[in-house]
């Protein structure tokens, strides 16, 4: 625009990095090794059938990978149904792009503006049988729906008891963690919530092949899930996707990398903070650090954790919710009751989370973990 | 089971713990409303009409006959002038000035020349986000024109014109929209998340229809303070809110409680056509929203929002009988056109025609209509219209490049207003933070923000 022009060679970016960092500088996705950047790296992903492994794969972003488990589950089950707010015409983040069109407008769906009118809507589809996955625009957008997943969701099997009905076809989608722009409402990572609610499985993938796997998982679980999409990664994440339907194992973790000296604990787009962070510290202290990715935050795979830190003795969990009543709390409390992991911890758990404080505009650098915060937190529980 | 334990309420009467209670004191407010007691309705013998306690006004009939949604009528859309400027309403008399008129009109250009230079400014990456509100200037500027100032106003986020009207500068606008050290959010919210004390507008919170009975509660505790002290003026509360949003649980039971409490508030609906990409067809069956606020015993108008007079009169005619008897909830459907892209992070034609924005443009827009209006009485010419746009501009500019070279606001902004006080927990974050940001300096970058590190001490 004409009249800006003069004073574009002095603006101030929103988001930017110090010239003289060395640990908080951007992540690059094109290099990571948390992605698979070729075909053969992507067909030997662990939990894999071994009819895709011998499958092709496709590039694929995040959006990407969550519209072709989408379509994917469309194709196979004619009960599910897809809907929210905006998503005949693709969603506002892209995921359900095409959908309406291939698969009619009675499958694939925008509901008037109304989370809990979603929720409620999709239980009791669910409950007559149907594989609902609602989409919910924003996590920061769930609460209307809150009673819904609580007092319906969580509780439908228990309360119908031998009547034997529950809404396990359920599953709730949503684009949730910070953008760097999001503030208070377009940043929130409210997964705490939901692992606190028995009967709910709580999901968070950490890239396209995850989340088509974990999805398609969740969609064809009898119990209903929560799947939660950093979306930050949708565009910034891209990596080889296996063409094939399949699915990937619920309530199990993952090892990223495996070391012998530290563990860090962490879920969704973190874990690539932590990678970094990993790199750096192994380079600098000669030391190696064991990546573990949670998965499922609920119920969670208690036993792949517990084996790790049995080895290390030390250990971090990152994730950038509030540190208050987090992950990091629960994670933290089963490492140390659990006695035989107790006895072979050589320092305190530390957590790398969030402040206890809402995510603010300009701060959120400050709030969520970087880099230098999880650099520094491995180096603590090494000096401890 | 569900029925049988409603009707196990006399339980608790066989236990004596009802019949036994004192009946309250009567206070004052309760006098005020209108109370329907069931027990003084009796099913009288012959009776013509229902005496239920859930609809008192009903008539029998021996006719088998729904009401079809689809035939009642809908609510007209009251208009005082056409497309053209030109005066359909004879009973209307302006009741401004000259001068008045003009002022409203360049303050509806503002917001329309302020919108295009963000927007584009967003386009730069000099700012993270913005959203016009191109099509709803008279809707906005119309009924704020008509408030009070001590009138409590919550907005959702299209309405800067509200803003402009009650009084916000260009570097109010300019310093929360950059959040920078003058941003009374503290740098902590999205760009158009204004709001401001002095001129009674609570600050703008993204989740939908939230403010809805917000504004209820808010009219009710208005309503409360004057009849604890009646030397107080008499206010309305005045809520902004899109169709979609309507959609909302919280919009329902906003009208519900304000009806049930007979509050002075205003509801004003911006129904535009869209919320994101879902068209009003998608949204809700039946007459509009307009239609809801009869559903909920609230008197309620339509009007042509474009048309920055009809507007006017609405809310003025709207304010009085809001006040009228103790007070009583009022609903306002203003009709426009959303001719902007949602906001910067949308493009609208992925999902609607290029040709029905245009068409929109072309045929009719608020600000075009007051503008003839005013040549048509000889008040504008050519001339002034320049006039106007240079100034304007100039003046956003000015006030643009101010507030973008503003310090931003001190780090120990994300920590304050948390809870009244900081906890000694969040006292230790801080310190942590100060110590991180000690041990890593060449890891952050601090410069603009007012104190640097310096503001998280104690
Ligand atoms: C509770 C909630 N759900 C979803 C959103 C995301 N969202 C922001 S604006 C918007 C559309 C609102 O449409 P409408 O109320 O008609 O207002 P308009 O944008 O047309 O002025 C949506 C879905 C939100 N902000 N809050
Ligand atoms: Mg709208």
């Amino acid at each position: 625009m004409r009249w800006l022009a003069p004073a574009v060679s002095e603006r101030r970016q929103y988001s930017t990095h110090p010239p003289n960092a060395r640990l908080n500088l951007p992540i690059d996705y094109s290099a990571t090794p948390l992605l698979s950047h070729s075909s053969q790296t992507a067909l030997a992903t662990a939990d894999l059938p071994a009819e895709v492994k011998n499958g092709t794969t496709k590039r694929m972003n995040l959006f990407q990978a969550i519209n072709d488990a989408l379509s994917t589950a469309l194709t196979e089950d004619e009960d599910v149904i897809i809907f929210g707010e905006d998503v005949s015409f693709g969603g506002v983040f892209r995921c359900t792009m095409k959908l309406a069109e291939q698969f009619g407008g009675d499958r694939v769906f925008n509901t008037p503006l109304t989370e809990q009118g979603i929720m409620g809507f999709a239980i009791g589809a669910a409950a007559e049988g149907m594989r609902p996955v609602a989409e919910i625009q924003f996590a920061d957008y769930v609460y209307p729906a809150f009673d819904q997943l609580v007092n319906e969701a969580a509780k439908y099997r228990y309360r119908d008891g031998s009547c034997g009905r529950s809404v396990g076809g359920l599953t709730v989608r949503m684009p949730c963690g910070g953008v760097g722009h999001g503030a208070l409402y377009h940043s929130q990572s409210p997964e705490a919530l939901f692992t606190h609610i028995p009967g709910l499985r709580v999901v968070m993938p950490r890239s396209p092949l995850q989340a088509k796997g974990l999805l398609l998982a969740a969609i064809r679980s009898n119990d209903p899930v929560i799947f939660m999409e950093p979306k930050i990664l949708y565009r910034a994440a891209v990596e080889q996707v296996p063409t094939a339907a399949y699915t990937l194992p619920l309530s199990k973790a993952e090892i990223l990398k495996e070391g012998k000296d530290v563990t860090v604990i962490s879920y969704g787009q973190p874990l690539y903070t932590c990678d970094s962070a990993i790199q750096s510290v192994e380079k600098d202290l000669g030391i190696s650090v064991e990546l573990i990715d949670l998965r499922t935050l609920y119920p969670w795979d208690k036993e792949t954790v517990f084996k790790s830190v049995q080895k290390t003795g030390r250990v971090l969990v990152v994730h950038e919710a509030m540190v208050n009543a987090g992950i990091g709390a629960e994670v933290a409390a089963a490492i140390q009751e659990d006695p035989e992991t107790f006895i072979r911890l050589e320092a305190p758990v530390q957590r790398v989370a969030g402040f206890s404080i809402h995510t603010p505009l300009l701060f959120e650098k400050f709030n969520v973990p970087d880099v230098a915060r999880v650099y520094d937190s491995i180096k603590k529980v090494l000096d401890y | 089971m569900k029925a049988g334990l409603a009707r196990g309420a006399p339980l608790r009467s066989a236990a004596g713990a009802v019949r036994h209670r004192p009946s309250p004191p009567t206070t004052p407010i309760s006098a005020r409303h209108p109370v329907r007691c069931s027990s003084s309705i009796s099913q009288r013998q012959g009776a013509s009409h229902l005496s239920f306690p859930g609809a008192v006004k009903s008539a029998f009939t021996s006719s088998l006959k729904f009401a079809l949604a689809a035939e009642s009528p809908s609510l007209p859309t009251y208009r005082v002038v056409d497309q053209d400027g030109k005066i359909v309403d004879q009973s209307f008399k302006a009741d401004l000035s000259d001068e008045e008129i003009i002022k409203l009109y360049k303050n509806m250009l503002l917001i329309s020349i302020m919108d295009v230079i963000m927007f584009d400014a967003q386009r730069q990456g000099r700012l993270s986000f913005y959203m016009v509100s191109a099509g709803e200037e008279a809707l906005s500027i119309g009924s704020a024109s008509v408030l009070e100032k001590e009138d409590v106003v919550f907005c959702q986020y299209r309405e800067q014109g509200v803003f402009k009207q009650r009084g916000f500068e260009l570097s109010d606008f300019m310093n929360q929209l950059f959040a920078n050290k003058k941003d009374p959010g503290k740098g902590r919210n999205m760009p158009v998340h204004y709001g401001s004390k002095e001129l009674n507008i609570h600050t703008i919170s993204s989740p939908l229809a939230t403010q809805i009975p917000h504004a209820s509660g808010a009219a009710y505790a208005l309503k409360m303070q004057r009849i604890n002290d009646p030397s107080l003026p008499p206010r309305v509360v005045v809520v902004y809110f899109g169709e979609g949003a309507a959609s909302e649980g919280d919009f329902h039971a906003a009208l519900n409680i304000a009806a049930t409490r007979s509050c002075p508030v205003i509801f004003i609906c911006r129904n535009n056509g869209y919320a994101i990409s879902t068209p009003t067809l998608e949204q809700y069956r039946g007459d509009g929203i307009a239609s809801r606020g009869i559903g909920y015993g609230i008197d309620t108008i339509r009007v042509d929002g474009n048309d920055i007079w009809a507007v006017r009169e609405a809310t003025k005619k709207a304010r009085e009988m809001a006040l009228q008897d103790g007070g009583k909830p009022i609903l306002i459907e203003a009709m426009s056109y959303r001719v902007s892209h949602h906001s910067t992070s949308d493009d609208s034609f992925a999902y609607r025609a290029r040709v029905e924005v245009e068409d929109w443009k072309r045929r009719d827009n608020p600000i075009s209509r007051l503008r003839k209006y005013m040549e048509a009485k000889g008040l504008w010419d050519e001339g002034k219209e320049k006039e106007a746009r240079d100034n304007t501009r100039r003046d956003v500019l000015k006030a643009f490049s101010e507030a973008e070279k503003e310090k931003k606001p001190p780090i120990r902004a994300m920590f304050e207003d948390i809870w009244e006080e900081l906890t000694p927990d969040l006292k230790a974050q801080m310190k942590q933070l100060r110590e991180h940001l000690d041990k890593y300096p060449d890891e952050y970058d601090l410069g603009d923000f007012e104190g640097g590190k310096n503001s998280l001490d104690p």
